[in-house]
This record gives structure tokens, sequence and C-alpha cells, in this order.
């Protein structure tokens, strides 16, 4: 086996039955297949709503106005989260699939994508909830 | 050995040349996208904000060219390409195999007709 994919033994307890193979490859494979539905959903409502540009430009500006609310701006803001998260995983895994030999390193590429992932998404997240305390000022 | 998903994406695919072909579509697209759709949210996000793009704004600003439109057309077919591969995906994994041919059916559907409603408001969407 390559460099670097040592699993260690099985969970123990309740963990056993939370745990497909474990390690990070499982919580990587699995918010990478949470966050792609999660975001294709969105991509339905988001095609829709544009579309309503043409259609019926009121609905499509009453749309925007609970985008733009509270609520809508937590729910953009774990929208950008889950794309974001999506978007580094998915090169970690482009990279490691089409140059296998850097597999070995899957822990620090594994490790970049958390960092890039807060170090550009918390300043990100502050931005699309800043007005959010404005508002209630 | 490699065949799982442990460390990297789904194996390359041996058996069938359409798996193949959509295992190679899914990745160059997420190539694409990593550009189109991070820097779309950017914009949309942290250069605007939510609150000023009204539909009349989508129009004569964001949309006010036919080359604009084009990136964003572009940005469409990536996302149809990347996001409904990766569903089908999703699907044969999860969907009992005797309702898997109706549940691609409607992926397929679905996907086809967001083509058709994206499509449509990029063209016919008054310019200026």
């Amino acid at each position: 086996m390559a460099r670097g994919s040592d699993r260690g033994a099985a969970p123990a307890g309740i963990g056993r039955y939370l745990t497909y193979r474990g390690g990070e490859g499982m919580v990587a494979w699995a918010f990478h297949r949470a966050s792609g539905i999660g975001v294709w959903a969105f991509i339905i409502l988001h095609v829709f709503d544009i579309w309503l540009i043409g259609a019926n430009p009121e609905a499509y500006d009453f749309l925007g106005a609970i985008y733009s609310s509270p609520p809508g701006r937590l729910m953009e803001t774990l929208l950008g989260a889950a794309l974001f998260y999506h978007a580094l995983n998915g090169m970690r895994i482009v990279v490691m699939d089409f140059w296998p030999a850097l597999t070995a390193y899957h822990r620090a590429l594994w490790r970049i994508v958390w960092i890039t992932f807060f170090a550009i998404g918390l300043p990100g997240a502050y931005i699309i909830l800043k007005p959010i305390w404005e508002v209630a000022r | 050995m490699s065949g799982r998903y442990s460390r990297s994406g789904r194996p390359r695919p041996v058996g069938s040349r359409v798996d193949l072909y959509v295992w190679y579509a899914v990745r160059i697209s997420s190539l694409a996208l990593f550009v189109l759709a991070l820097a779309h949210f950017a914009m949309t996000h942290f250069v605007y904000d939510p609150a000023d793009q009204s539909a009349e704004w989508v129009r004569q600003m964001r949309w006010s060219s036919v080359t604009l439109r084009a990136l964003d057309w572009g940005m469409l077919m990536a996302v149809l390409v990347h996001g409904f591969l990766g569903m089908r995906t999703v699907l044969q994994d999860y969907v009992p195999s005797r309702l898997r041919r109706v549940a691609l059916g409607i992926l397929y559907a679905l996907a086809l007709a967001l083509f058709v409603l994206g499509t449509q408001v990029v063209l016919t969407l008054k310019i200026g």
C-alpha cells in the first residue's frame, strides 16, 4: 500500500456504526457527497429564480428579498461553505486521481483544504453576515 | 489497493466505457467550475451584496453584454455536466436497481428542464 495509508484499528463501540473504513478519507468523502447534493439542490432553485428575471421580475425581486434577509444570509453562508469545501476537496481528489503518486501526501492535502477553507471562508462569512448586525442596530 | 473511495475519489472505472467518460467529464468540468463558480459566488456575495441585485440590475449590469451572458451560460453547461453526472453516481449508489431507470430518467429530464429555462432567459432577456 502507498505511504500514508495507515488506517489503524476499526473503531470500537458506537463509532463503528458511523464509520466506513474510517480516517480522513471517509470524512472527506461524506462531506463531499453531502455538500455536492446540497449545492445541486440549490442549483435547481437558482436556475429557476434566474429564469424568473425574464418571466416574472417581481417574483425574482421577492425571492431576492428573502435571500438578503437574516435567515437567507445564514443559508447563503452555509451554501458558500458547502460550495467552497466541495471545490477545495474536489481539487484534492483531482490531484490524487491524475497524479496517484501524490496520494502519499493525502493527509497534507487534507490539511491544506481545511486551512484554506477557514482562512478564506471566515472573512467571507463575516462579509455575508455583517448586514444582519447593521440591520439589528 | 486503490480501488476504493477512501483516499482519492471514485476509482477510475475499468469495466464500462460510459462510466469512464462520465468519470473524466466530472473531473474536467470541475476544473472550469473551480474558477467560474467560485468567482461567481465571490462576485454575488463579496463584491456586490444580494440586497443590490434586483431583476433590473441583473438585466442592466450583470447581463449587459453578450460576453457576460455567454460566460454565465458556459457556467450553466459545466454545472449541468458536473452536477447531474455527479447525481447519477449518487443515485446509482442508493436507488434499488428496479427503480434505477426511472430515477435516472427523472434526473435527466430535470437537467433538460434547467437547460431550457437557463438558455431561454439568457437568450431572450432584453439587452440594455
